[in-house]
């Protein structure tokens, strides 16, 4: 149905050719512009449906307590379906290490968090196909429950601001919200307008380069080189990733061209992963409550994971 | 005259719920004194996590995300 509206928009009212570049990337940027901002819009909504259920707070008291390995599966869990803004992670950060949470356990829902959400994993279904989307999603859970292992073993405790230690807690003594289902509703609504008001620019902008990619790189070119023999592509695509920020929606477009243009799935796999949870910003919301070294040791575990994922996959496909 | 507090460091949702209240105050004819509270451990020593969060009178009624009209109608004339 999306496919058959780019069609018409560009072949049909704009009078392009199919075979030429211009017309490939009209079609493919009406086609995904239609097909993601309608996913996005009833996914969002739905979710928002059931979101009443879960707050960072109650997150904080299901996590507390767990010896460490039941802990870090709930939060690993949890980050991937709650997409918090980046930012609450500060309060996040605080309210954690305030419960006494292990800091490895917070930075593998600091990982998930950005990386994995039930809205990116829809459409990467709907874009990509289910196989895409549960490798993306099983990779992700895999990288955030070991990067906070690894944080763990290097003491990361030391590189906490000093003042975060010291912060006490009040009890949240919130009334019963209420679950009608108007109320509900209206908070549905209010979080498609919340976050489709926030994450549209990426999205345009990922579905543009991923338009412009698809109409003019020449798949020739991209066999020859992006096509996952060459080891050095999986570090070039994380290095990529790091000073794009983008939202994990944005990436997916872009990933949709270059998996369609043959690039390796390793390598595509990697620059989602760093364009995602690899972000400057993230990291100077975070600079916050740890010194630069931990952020430097953050951003290093990352990179390492996504290289080993990107790798992973490029043997095994 | 009521004191309402917005919790939040300054995002732009603590923002529109600032002015929110504000607004609907003034509708109401009622008289608040608004403070923004963004010192993070003045903000989570309401137990507050998800930001904005809304107190009245030294009482938390509301956190994470944008309230809405009728709640925020409640809070100015309650």
């Amino acid at each position: 149905m999306f496919e058959l509206f780019g069609n018409l928009v560009a072949f049909g009212l704009l009078r392009l050719s199919a075979e030429s570049a211009a017309g490939a990337a009209v079609q493919f940027f009406v086609m995904d512009v239609s097909k993601i901002f309608v996913l996005l819009v009833i996914v969002i909504y739905l979710m928002g449906l059931l979101r009443a259920l879960l707050s960072p707070e109650k997150v904080r008291e299901f996590v507390r307590g767990r010896p460490d390995w039941q802990a870090r599966s709930f939060a690993v869990t949890l980050g991937a379906v709650t997409p918090f803004c980046s930012c609450s992670s500060v309060p996040l950060f605080i309210g954690f290490v305030e419960a006494g949470i292990p800091l490895g356990v917070t930075f593998s829902f600091l990982i998930a968090s950005p990386m994995i959400n039930e809205v990116a994993a829809v459409i990467l279904v709907g874009i990509l196909g289910w196989k895409l989307a549960a490798l993306y999603v099983g990779a992700g859970l895999l990288v955030a429950w070991f990067g906070g292992i690894v944080m763990q073993l290097f003491r990361p405790e030391r590189w906490v601001e000093a003042y975060v230690w010291k912060i006490q807690m009040g009890q949240a003594d919130l009334p019963e919200p209420d679950r009608s289902f108007a109320r509900r509703h209206r908070y549905a609504v209010a979080e498609v307008r919340e976050i489709v008001g926030r994450i549209w620019k990426w999205v345009l902008l990922g579905i543009g380069l991923g338009a412009l990619f698809h109409g003019f790189v020449p798949e020739q070119w991209v066999g020859e080189n992006l096509g996952g023999d060459a080891w050095y592509t999986v570090p070039a695509a994380v290095l990529t990733g790091i000073p794009l920020y983008s939202n994990a929606t944005g990436v997916i477009p872009v990933a949709e061209a270059m998996l369609t243009k043959g690039v390796a799935v390793g390598t595509t796999l990697a620059l989602m992963m760093s364009v995602a949870a690899l972000s400057l910003p993230e990291m100077l919301i975070l600079r916050k409550v740890i010194k630069w070294q931990a952020l430097a040791l953050f951003a290093g575990v990352l990179a390492v994971a996504f290289m080993l994922v990107g790798w992973g996959f490029n043997v095994i496909t | 005259m009521k004191n309402i507090k917005v919790l939040g460091s300054g995002c732009r949702n603590c923002e529109i719920t600032a002015n929110v209240i504000t607004l609907a105050a003034k509708q109401a004819g009622v008289d608040i004194q608004l403070e923004k509270i963004t010192d993070i451990a003045a903000i989570m020593a309401y137990g507050v996590m998800s930001t904005p969060g809304v107190v009245v009178d030294g009482k938390l009624v509301h956190s994470g995300g944008i309230p809405g009209p009728d709640q925020v109608r409640s809070w100015v004339e309650g």
